[in-house]
């Protein structure tokens, strides 16, 4: 029981307190308020040594970067890390970028139907135009796709330029291929590529993060 | 120690009598190393010593490894190149420690199924079996993490690929893998504290031995019949038991001995047998190796957790209960870690009034049938995820729950098991004959 307020009793005129004494006394109200006090401080000593763990300023400090894109010619692919992570920056050709518009006919048998795109809002549909980069002046729509070389199974990295049975990507460990969106079409992977956050800073040069 | 009647220590000469009564570290020594222990005990009771031996091994070898190590990015593989071209003797010191982790979960394993056989785990050795499997998961981790140090590219992006379990966790699975990884991916601070962490665990493994050591002399080692030894006198419990110093030491110390032969000749002449050729490439985050592949010992719980994709039953039906919150690939990380799990629980899913597998007749078989169960779950781990195999690695891990889980409770029920013999002393008798036990209980210290 908690200190029920009364002042203690004096030593020599009443009861002395004692621990087997039940009724809610001083010393409970200590014990208690020591026992309180030792959580709190314990919890607060731990806690800088769990903290520390996490990402330290200067890996935050890499959170964005700049990637200069005007050497990557239309049919290339320029591979960059990002926070540790490969990222894919393809320049389609005409023909790829035609070839990705009709392969959203088959929205149908899509295995994950949402974008993925950190630039759009999160119900975005998985069409072409959701997956792609806003060109920059001068260029046909859909020119640039920006998308993590990350499979979404478990985490390796797909082969490009034409890879699999989609035309796009192709994981090794476990078979998942990736068509020229990036979707995931057959394989074990659950989820689209992830299209991080990118855009344009000027005509030549991406920002990612 | 352990309620067997036996002679305790008596300090006798004057430098002793000092020494125990402010330290009483000689009695506890010679209590620890005198214990009674069953007479009867057969070769599957030698690996507590091997991983011992293993585990003081491991800590000396790792010791001097980091003197030459060197846990940077841009300087790990290198330093490893180091220790295996210019440290004197190098070489061999890394071969024997990366070896070294194989000799351990071979002997972790043998001693694990013959605590399974034999119903070790049984009461009153509960809790030496729950501080055996700490002892087993912390191994793993230190194993794991120490696979990490070469910076490799298995080293790479199996650490990706294991780190990536924890992000499959619903909700915070992201937060707790940036935590472990300290980065959004596998890098400098991973590689950092993975080496903190892998030098620190096997002195807490340490620790845990003795608390495991401390538990199994506080109730007496099991034995092949399962029977207690008889504890009403000193005479009988002798008849029952032989001191471990020196009898089942020497013994021990032969088994090692055999067990060394065939690790010398692995570390001589195949000292890269059981690894991977691309952890001899550099790490590279831009180029996966083809197959990522674990250990051969983490390789059962490899295949459990590849087993459950989305077109098992269980797996759709989890996921639909639980509102899309428990999808196939963590379905897969609670099946792993839910494999372990079970064996930790043994001893209140084996319902049998019979400890030793030895008098039961149907229990005997569906033992077996798991033993085979880990061999194939580690051959179906080590294949690619695709045609026959997945279905192998369910079959497999279908049959590891099954064991624990329906087969264990319900033989206890239905099974009648045949009637072990009285006494230790009986079993012994019964192999080497009355008058080889007369002429062993003439050799004991017995006064």
């Amino acid at each position: 029981m908690l200190w029920d307020g009364q002042m203690p009793p004096k030593f020599g005129v009443e009861k002395v307190s004692n621990p087997e004494d039940h009724q809610g006394t001083r010393r409970d109200f200590i014990y208690y308020a020591t026992a309180g006090a030792g959580a709190v401080v314990t919890g607060a000593a731990v806690w800088p040594l769990v903290n520390q763990m996490n990402p330290s300023a200067d890996v935050l400090a890499l959170a964005s970067i700049r990637v200069p894109v005007e050497g990557v010619e239309p049919g290339t692919q320029l591979t960059v890390l990002w926070q540790g992570k490969p990222v894919f920056i393809r320049h389609r050709t005409g023909a790829e970028i035609q070839e990705a518009k009709a392969q959203d006919a088959e929205a149908d048998t899509f295995i994950d139907s949402l974008a993925r795109n950190e630039n759009l809002p999160e119900t975005a549909d998985a069409l072409d135009e959701n997956r792609v980069m806003p060109s920059p002046e001068g260029e046909g729509d859909g020119a640039w796709i920006v998308q993590m070389g990350v499979c979404t199974h478990l985490g390796c990295v797909p082969l490009g330029d034409g890879a699999g049975d989609f035309g796009g990507w192709f994981c090794p460990c476990h078979g998942s291929h990736y068509d020229l969106a990036g979707r995931i079409r057959k394989g074990p992977a659950p989820q689209n590529l992830d299209i991080p956050p990118a855009r344009w800073v000027d005509a030549t040069t991406i920002e990612l993060g | 120690m352990g309620g067997i009647p036996h002679d305790h220590y008596e300090p006798k000469s004057g430098i002793e009598k000092w020494v125990d009564s402010r330290l009483p570290v000689i009695g506890l020594l010679y209590d620890t190393l005198m214990i009674p222990t069953p007479k009867n005990l057969n070769w599957m009771w030698i690996w507590g010593i091997v991983l011992t031996f293993t585990l003081a091994l491991q800590i000396a070898t790792g010791v001097v490894l980091v003197m030459h190590y060197t846990p940077h990015v841009d300087m790990a593989f290198a330093s490893v190149e180091h220790i295996m071209r210019d440290v004197n003797g190098g070489h061999m010191i890394r071969y024997f420690h990366m070896n070294g982790a194989s000799l351990f979960f071979v002997a972790v394993y043998a001693h694990m199924f013959r605590g399974l056989y034999y119903g070790s785990y049984k009461a009153p050795r509960e809790i030496t079996w729950i501080i055996g499997m700490l002892i087993f998961l912390l191994m793993m981790g230190t194993a794991f993490m120490g696979y990490v140090l070469p910076w490799g590219q298995m080293s790479f992006h199996g650490t990706a690929v294991i780190t990536g379990l924890f992000g499959a966790i619903p909700f915070i699975g992201e937060s707790v893998q940036t935590w472990l990884l300290g980065a959004s991916a596998v890098g400098q601070p991973a590689l950092n504290r993975f080496f903190s962490l892998h030098y620190l665990l096997p002195f807490v493994i340490a620790g845990l031995v003795i608390v495991h050591i401390w538990a199994f002399h506080t109730t007496g080692n099991n034995n092949p019949t399962g029977v207690e030894v008889r504890r009403t006198s000193k005479a009988e419990a002798e008849k029952d038991t032989l001191p471990f110093w020196p009898y089942f030491v020497i013994k021990d110390l032969f088994a090692l001995a055999v067990i060394l032969a065939v690790f010398m000749a692995v570390v001589g002449f195949m000292p890269n047998y059981l690894g991977h050729p691309d952890n001899y490439v550099e790490a590279n985050a831009l180029v996966t190796p083809s197959h990522i592949v674990p250990e051969w010992y983490f390789l059962p719980f490899y295949a459990i957790l590849r087993a459950f994709d989305n077109t098992v039953w269980v797996v759709i039906f989890a996921e639909w209960i639980s509102f899309g919150i428990i999808d196939a690939k963590f379905f897969g990380v609670l099946a792993m870690f839910g494999a372990i799990a079970v064996m930790a629980l043994v001893p209140w899913l084996d319902t049998s009034s019979v400890r030793s597998g030895r008098y039961r007749p149907m229990f005997k078989w569906w033992f077996a049938v798991l033993v085979v169960d880990f061999v194939v779950l580690m051959w179906a781990g080590a294949m690619p995820a695709e045609g026959i195999y997945p279905i192998i690695a369910l079959i497999g891990a279908t049959y590891w729950f099954a064991y624990f889980l329906v087969i264990l409770p319900l033989l206890g029920v239905i099974e009648k098991p045949m009637t072990p013999p009285a006494t230790i002393e009986d079993d012994f008798n019964a192999h080497y004959g009355s008058k080889a036990a007369s002429g062993s209980s003439a050799a004991s210290p017995a006064e």
